[in-house]
């Protein structure tokens, strides 16, 4: 069998017919370490959504060699969840298992406790009966990996999971993603510090609405690149013309 | 058959099928009623009652004053508007609510419209505000059978349910079924505040389900604790209520809502999580 490989096909992804991401073609190879960085307004988010399935192409298309399209885990941008629903963490967590229980399955003692190992290694443990909406911004973080943990997809989509977080919980939570990398999984991350892109991430792509560049991280991180992500222009153009470029194919 | 209650001659067979309708809508009706407020859908509860109204008015010039005939009318028209409105929300750019404000204003013009000049619409009005001193043997097999219709489905959709309430994005990720959810939600609702409004009246009818729910988030944080709370205060409404509008001659529907009004009050205040009192007392903080 091939390679697990997602190629990204001439991909614009949009609101309305505007694009927010533009042409985009490339590959996330097999086990790749990825993070997607650019300025505000820049598409990332967009183009998560895209490859979850979340939304449909204006153009192009998102291609899975070797992935079921349920082998897809994506963490939304700071989900914002009713603090006060009457929920436990160890129920959160376990929504991860929804793919192997569905609705009538049962929650087996073995799905328990591999809930309670993922909030082991997010350093949740004994959290489990709390309610969700009791703990802090940081903690609930940690939960919302711990249910990714049990959705054991081989693709994880992060779209900016350390924003509004504290070094410690950000440390934790990256040994996380380092464990999926090294367990061979891909991961697609939004991330807005520069250095820790450096740090941890062998690969970035760098967009403003369009590819900017897409490859090793050192690369990548240019001042070229940094200088022409922020002359694109993210604005919204409300009577732009109809895009008629053709991308060789 | 006389229905004593220490000593006292209470009523006749009415009081005790009252009774009996009351118990199998606070049964069904106040786990919805958890659901609706933690959906934030409360408000839409009431709006949902106007869209029975066109299909209730066809029912009774069809068919008369025939119970059957406009629960079975109500249910139409109540699911038509609830899916047509959540199919413009999805399909354009309109949000549920603003959608569905069009549709229920446009199922009581309707309704409005098709009663114009008939000279029974007031026997119609008496149903529409419930009696539930006159349900019959028929309708209070088609309460208890929706009823139980209702638990067996919030049982099996439970997880779904609780799942699309609290996370929706994730949910949709994870290829869980939301607007199917949704509509099986939508569904029980409506068939609870027909059955409901049998009982209580329209109005009235929606007050059984939200009220117990929002008292309901005052005494807990597990969910299955809370719809046993709500379904607690919804009984004991129901029940206090019937006998005190048994004795005094009351409206039942009204006064079986001023008791559930007494049971959202008192967790108001003494309630564990957020009441006024946990909120507010003077008490010592803890150490961690």
């Amino acid at each position: 069998m091939a390679d697990p490989m997602i190629q990204l096909d001439n991909l614009t992804l949009g609101y309305d017919r505007h694009p927010a991401v533009h042409h985009l073609t490339g590959t996330f190879q097999k086990g790749c370490l990825t993070a997607v960085s650019g300025p505000n307004g820049a598409g990332k988010s967009t183009l998560l959504k895209g490859i979850s399935g979340a939304i449909k192409p204006l153009e192009g298309g998102v291609r899975m060699t070797g992935i079921a399209s349920d082998d897809v885990a994506f963490l939304p941008q700071q989900a914002q969840l009713d603090v006060a629903f009457p929920i436990s963490v160890l129920d959160t967590v376990c929504m991860g298992h929804w793919r192997k229980s569905g609705l009538f399955g049962t929650i087996t003692s073995a799905m328990i406790s591999q809930a309670m190992a993922a909030l082991d290694v997010v350093g949740l443990n004994g959290f489990e009966s709390r309610p969700a909406g009791a703990l802090s911004r940081g903690q609930f973080q940690r939960v919302l990996f711990a249910r990714l943990l049990v959705q054991d997809a081989y693709v994880m989509l992060l779209d900016e999971p350390f924003t509004a977080i504290d070094e410690m919980t950000c440390e934790a939570l990256l040994a996380v993603i380092h464990q999926w990398h090294d367990q061979g999984r891909m991961v697609i991350a939004v991330i807005h510090d520069i250095a820790q892109i450096r740090q941890h991430f062998p690969q970035t792509l760098m967009m403003a609405r369009e590819c900017i560049g897409w490859g090793p991280t050192n690369e990548v991180l240019c001042d070229d690149n940094f200088q022409a992500a922020r002359e694109i222009s993210n604005g919204w153009v409300e009577d732009a013309a109809i895009c008629e470029r053709v991308e060789a194919a | 058959m006389v229905f004593s209650f220490g000593g006292l001659d209470l009523g006749g067979v009415e009081l005790g099928r009252a009774l009996a309708a009351a118990t199998a809508i606070s049964f069904s009706g106040a786990p919805l009623g958890v659901f609706l407020v933690l959906r934030r859908l409360s408000l839409s509860g009431d709006v949902y009652t106007h869209t029975l109204f066109p299909g209730v008015a066809i029912a009774f010039l069809i068919a008369g004053e025939s119970v059957s005939a406009m629960i079975i009318g109500g249910l139409i028209s109540g699911l038509l508007v609830a899916y047509l409105s959540g199919l413009v929300a999805r399909i354009t750019v309109l949000k549920e609510d603003a959608s569905l404000a069009a549709f229920y204003m446009l199922s009581l013009a309707i309704g409005m419209v098709l009663l114009a000049g008939n000279d029974h619409a007031e026997e119609l009005l008496h149903v529409l505000f419930g009696d539930v001193f006159s349900i019959d043997h028929t309708s209070l097999l088609v309460i208890a059978a929706l009823s139980s219709a209702t638990l067996f489905t919030l049982a099996l959709v439970w997880r779904a349910l609780v799942m699309e309430s609290y996370d929706r994005v994730f949910f949709a990720s994870v290829g869980g079924g939301g607007a199917a959810t949704h509509m099986v939600f939508i569904t029980l609702v409506i068939l609870n505040l027909i059955i409901g409004a049998t009982a209580l009246g329209t109005i009235m009818a929606i007050g059984l389900m939200t009220i117990p729910g929002a008292s309901a988030r005052f005494w807990s944080r597990n969910l299955g604790v809370m719809v046993v709370v709500a379904i607690t205060i919804a009984l004991s409404a129901s029940l206090a209520g019937l006998i005190c509008a048994a004795y005094t001659g009351l409206p039942p529907g009204p006064t079986i809502i001023l008791f559930a009004g007494a049971g959202y009050v008192a967790s108001i205040i003494f309630g564990r999580f957020g009441g006024l009192i946990s909120r507010y007392g003077k008490r010592p903080h803890l150490e961690a």
